[in-house]
């Protein structure tokens, strides 16, 4: 029976008003207050608090935390401490550092939720862009530099960390341009001084705490609040070798001086009046939602944002039309809550500034509501009947302002688009392709977005031209920046060991198919024994029927794996490396037993290493942009074979069957793993690892049995490729390959690099784009 | 709430020329159109006593449906009990709100005796038409079949259009179709089905949302729900800009009704909040917005339960339709 009256909903099925839907902040206040008043983050460990300032809530003015105002000891013991752990994460091989950045994304994504409330409440931003956009954004850079971190060593030769790097943050992302700025810095080998903004210091202090529970060494990351002052010592200190900046171009310049002439190395990524051109065959309504991601974003306290909208000069009033009608449906208000489009501005200060410049900038204003009586709000504004010389069309507001003009033909639209001091980014809205290419490569800008606004991937370097700074973030053009190139490398460290798990239960050894553990169809099974002749347990005898129904699980699921991104692909193998190291002991054990290897403790250790490596190029293996004779582009695709079949080797077992799997599936492939003779039982002790790693049934089949199998599977019709890691099985495989003209490899054991491994798993696929007006 | 019959559809849609150079101008940008779609359900949340009036409205505006082969009239008749009262009375009692849903939505064969089990009701019956769901029946036999179920008492006509007028770009069949079925209707509703899933493109849909409501169409809906892919929310929102575009150039508003794979509160909600962004609350009402659906009403009625009680619900706890 129904408990509670709730006269209201009649009227409220009138209203249909959204009503308030609150994000509680009590989580981040008492994380705060936990804290009180915050000292810096020097060599692992928060200092006791010296003279503080206050951070406030911009949506209340509020007091949210006292935070040290570093004075210059503070930041020399910080470079001292930066300093004193760079030999030992310098020397760290890029495995170790992996493993680190990998947990900090992971303590990161643990703690999405406080983080989020916290950065809300310290930036005035809406609740659901510190959600769904800063927290993973940062979380999926830590990732991606963890995977950057596994592979370079390998992949740049004669590379070494550039030192100790200090790092100035602004106060418009504060948590994702640290994940920028630290991520890289550490993967490279480098330590880090690191200030964030003084309106935004909390979610800093929050990931030096998970610094703490990461176990990063004590030095490697370091963290100085405070204002100006503070982040000019850490310019101007000697003992910092690197300076990477983001904020506005003024400070820049000043940065720029500074350290002119002083052998340190420089990134600035600076400010920008980023052109949003509309073309007359645009998709309209996409362009004007589009608008709102690109210049309302963060209440358009954002560099990249599309500022100055160009449309074409047919479509301009019904195209303003539409833009002030979506307008109306933005929603200004409590950063809090999670329907809240525009949020607060970051201080008074900056309220003051956007206020006098709209008020004296003239144009045509037109605002959809008004700000609310208090706090630090500007409600969303667009401005027209500006020409190219009028001060709004040139400076940068930062603020939800969009100045608005018309062009007339492309060769316009480039011109105007190009008339400014900034070139940080761009956006083009066309349906035509040979325009919108012909269009891109002229903009000055160092990242133009087709049919979109206001996208960033860890993948993807990040920067600007002209007084927008130089440097990239992002992508091996980003982490190329904190790397000296060829010089001496330091030696190598030894990688912590995994962590240990339970001792083996007996259990009974079934086949991989499809996601379920299967009996084999024959119903007969086969002995394994040790190496010294002892019954260990049995397997499954696989049949022609075991192979057909693995092919068919594998061809199921293929086509939804090769869909999902190269990051989700990544997410299951470093899952996959978490659950089996935490089986380490017992896979070495049992390895042991069979092989009587006494590497076995090595080949575990080393299979973990190649999850890693092969999570980390999941996400990487990039095409390449081809040069041809035209005026025009090709586009070279990396693309998964498809339906792999893997005869695992006999020597190494179980790295040599972890690494093909994880080759092969880390490129998009599903496959099919015969198990090793040798040792059967660790592969299916593995099924049991894959069943808790999230990986979708059928992406990773194992069928044990003879190596009469090979055959079967080397004629399957449905299985695009073959890899034989025993070359007297290579005319049997070859020859049964025939009847769909499938790709073979065969080789002896090849070793640990993956390079042939990931040219096996792929194909390139090229596409062509003329382009013109 | 109730409504009287009159208020449940708006005015006519009196039509307009066949607009070639507008069809030509549509573009629709379907990575676009999805990021709108998949970043709406993080922008808009509704919540506690918000959340059930929005699941209570829900209820109004679903068309009840059973469109199978083996509809019998005793099976119609529970149907219509459940469109008569959707939710438990202690539920009902408890939000202080008397509701019915928007229609039933039958075979033609059906229209009698969902009429008898509706008598007395102002719920009207709707009747999918003109050899739904293929729509590939001779061209006489669809429209006889319009003209049947008006006949028979059907308020509104659900029609399917002939795909490969869409999929060929030939507008002027499909404006001509369209017209045709729309001056058999007579005085009853004619909403025109796409059945998106089967047009190919985004462009297409739109295209063919323009020129079905130039025909005349009272409703457009995304699907016969037999599609392989039904109502989903970038075919709902290219549907919605259609429809505005139609209402700013004309002054008419055209309802909208996306049909087949609803089947959760949640994507209720989500559907709702996307009509109130792109076309405004005005459209929140049953004269101008429909969910197809059959399943959907037992999930609104479980979440319901849970706001009134504090508990999850079961749907033993609910009588079937």
């Amino acid at each position: 029976m129904a408990e509670r009256n709730l006269p209201e909903t009649s009227a409220l099925m009138e209203s249909m008003a959204y009503g308030p839907a609150p994000e509680s902040p009590s989580p981040a206040l008492d994380w705060i207050a936990e804290h009180g008043r915050f000292g810096c983050f020097v060599a692992g460990a928060f200092e006791e608090p010296g003279a503080t300032f206050e951070t406030r809530n911009p949506a209340t003015g509020e007091v949210l935390a006292h935070v040290t105002q570093a004075d210059a000891d503070t930041v020399a013991r910080a470079v001292a401490a930066a300093r004193a752990a760079l030999p030992g994460w310098a020397g760290a091989t890029g495995h170790a550092r992996a493993r680190l950045l990998y947990a900090i994304a992971r303590l990161v994504q643990k703690q999405a939720k406080l983080l989020a409330v916290l950065e809300t409440l310290d930036t005035g931003k809406p609740i659901r862009e510190s959600r769904d956009i800063d927290v993973p954004l940062a979380v999926r850079h830590f990732y991606y530099h963890a995977g950057l971190a596994q592979l370079w060593p390998e992949e740049l030769p004669g590379h070494s960390p550039i030192g100790v790097c200090g790092q100035i943050v602004p106060w418009n992302f504060p948590l994702l341009m640290l994940a920028w700025k630290v991520a890289p810095a550490l993967a490279a080998g480098n330590t880090v001084v690191l200030k964030p903004a003084e309106y935004t210091p909390l979610s800093a202090l929050m990931f030096a705490q998970l610094c703490q529970q990461a176990g990063v060494p004590a030095g490697v990351v370091n963290i100085v609040t405070g204002d100006g002052d503070v982040g000019e010592r850490i310019v101007a200190h000697d003992g910092i070798d690197k300076i990477a900046f983001t904020g506005s171009t003024e400070v820049g310049r000043r940065i720029r001086k500074i350290t002119a002439g002083r052998g340190k190395a420089l990134t600035l990524e600076l400010g920008g009046k980023s052109p949003y051109l509309v073309f007359e065959d645009a998709d309209l309504d996409s362009a004007v939602e589009g608008l709102v991601d690109s210049i309302w974003l963060n209440q358009g306290q954002v560099c990249c944002a599309g500022a100055r909208l160009l449309v074409q000069e047919g479509i301009a009033a019904s195209f303003y039309d539409k833009l002030k009608t979506r307008m109306r449906h933005l929603r200004l208000g409590d950063p809090l809550d999670k329907c809240t489009d525009v949020g607060a501005i970051v201080d008074p200060a900056q309220l003051a500034r956007v206020t006098g410049m709209v008020a004296q900038g003239g144009g045509d204003v037109f605002q959809p509501c008004q700000a609310p009586g208090t706090g630090c709000f500007y409600p969303p504004t667009l401005i027209t009947g500006l020409s190219p010389a009028d001060r709004l069309m040139q400076e940068e507001i930062f603020g939800p302002v969009l100045v608005a003009t018309t062009f007339r033909t492309p060769a316009e639209a480039v011109a105007l688009a190009n008339d400014t001091r900034y070139g940080l980014a761009a956006s083009i809205w066309s349906e035509t392709l040979p325009l919108a290419l012909e269009v891109a490569p002229k903009l000055a800008a160092g990242v133009v977005w087709v049919n979109g606004a206001n996208m960033f991937d860890a993948a993807v370097g990040f920067g600007g031209l002209r007084e927008s700074g130089f440097g990239r973030e992002g992508g091996w053009e980003g982490l190329t920046e904190y790397l000296r190139a060829p010089g001496g490398r330091p030696e190598a460290v030894p990688v912590t060991p995994g962590v240990v798990g339970p001792a083996p239960l007996d259990r009974t050894a079934k086949m991989f198919i499809g996601g379920r553990q299967t009996r084999p169809d024959s119903g007969e099974s086969l002995l394994v024994r040790a190496s010294g002749g002892q019954l260990l347990g049995h397997v499954g005898a696989g049949n022609r029927k075991d192979i057909r129904n693995a092919v068919e699980a594998a061809r199921k699921a293929q086509p939804a794996w090769a869909g999902l991104s190269g990051h989700a692909r990544a997410q299951v193998l470093y899952y996959i490396a978490e659950n089996l190291s935490a089986r380490s002991e017992e896979f070495t054990e049992r390895l042991a037993a069979q092989t009587g290897a006494g590497d076995a403790g090595q080949q575990v250790a080393r299979s973990l290493e190649a999850l890693f490596a092969c999570a980390a190029w999941s996400d990487k293996y990039d095409g390449r942009i081809k040069d041809v004779p035209m005026r025009g582009v090709a586009l070279g695709f990396n693309v998964p074979v498809g339906v792999v079949g893997v005869l695992c080797p006999s020597v190494p077992a179980l790295e040599g069957a972890i690494t093909a799997m994880g080759a092969a599936i880390a490129m998009g492939n599903t496959c099919v793993l015969v198990a090793p003779e040798t040792a059967p039982l660790s592969l299916t002790d593995f099924y049991q690892v894959l069943e808790t790693s999230d990986l979708p049934g059928g992406v990773a089949n194992i069928v044990t049995g003879r190596t009469v199998l090979a055959e079967t599977l080397a004629g399957h019709l449905d299985v695009d490729a073959v890899w034989a890691f025993a070359p007297e099985l290579g005319q049997a495989v070859e020859a049964a390959s025939c009847g769909n003209l499938k790709r073979t490899w065969i080789t002896p054991w090849p070793g640990r690099d993956l390079g042939p491994f990931l040219r096996a798993a792929t194909e390139v696929r090229t596409v062509w784009i003329p382009w013109g007006a | 709430m109730t409504y009287s019959r009159d208020m449940t559809l708006s005015a006519r849609n009196p039509g307009l020329p066949l607009d070639a150079d507008w069809l030509r101008r549509v573009r629709v940008n379907r990575p676009a159109v999805e990021r709108r779609c998949a970043s709406l359900p993080g922008r808009r949340s509704v919540k506690g006593e918000y959340q059930a009036a929005w699941l209570a409205k829900a209820v109004t505006l679903i068309d009840l449906t059973t469109l199978s082969g083996d509809d019998t009239p005793g099976r119609v008749a529970r149907l219509c009990a459940k469109a008569r009262a959707p939710l438990r009375p202690d539920l009902a009692q408890a939000l202080g709100v008397d509701l019915h849903t928007a229609a039933v939505c039958v075979y033609h064969d059906m229209i009698a005796p969902a009429l008898q089990a509706l008598a007395g009701t102002p719920i009207p019956v709707a009747a999918v038409s003109t050899g739904f769901p293929a729509g590939l029946s001779p061209f006489a036999t669809r429209l006889a079949e319009i003209e049947a179920s008006v006949a028979a008492g059907a308020a509104e006509i659900d029609i399917v259009i002939s795909r490969r007028h869409v999929l060929l770009g030939n507008w002027p069949a499909l404006y001509d179709e369209v017209r045709t079925f729309r001056e058999a209707c007579g005085p009853a509703h004619l909403k025109t089905i796409l059945a998106t899933g089967e047009l190919g493109t985004l462009q297409n849909v739109a295209r063919a949302s323009l020129v079905c409501m130039m025909a005349g169409a009272d409703f457009i809906k995304t699907s016969t729900g037999k599609e392989p892919v039904n109502a989903t929310l970038p075919v709902g929102l290219v549907m919605m800009r259609a429809i505005r575009d139609y209402h700013a150039a004309t002054g008419v508003k055209i309802g909208f009704k996306p049909a087949g794979g609803i089947s959760t509160a949640k994507d209720a909600l989500v559907w709702l909040a996307l009509l109130k962004e792109e076309l405004g609350s005005g459209w929140l009402s049953p004269a101008l917005f429909r969910f197809g659906a059959s399943s959907l009403l037992g999930d609104i009625e479980r979440q319901i339960e849970h706001h009134v009680t504090g508990a999850y619900s079961a749907a033993c706890r609910h009588p079937m339709g």
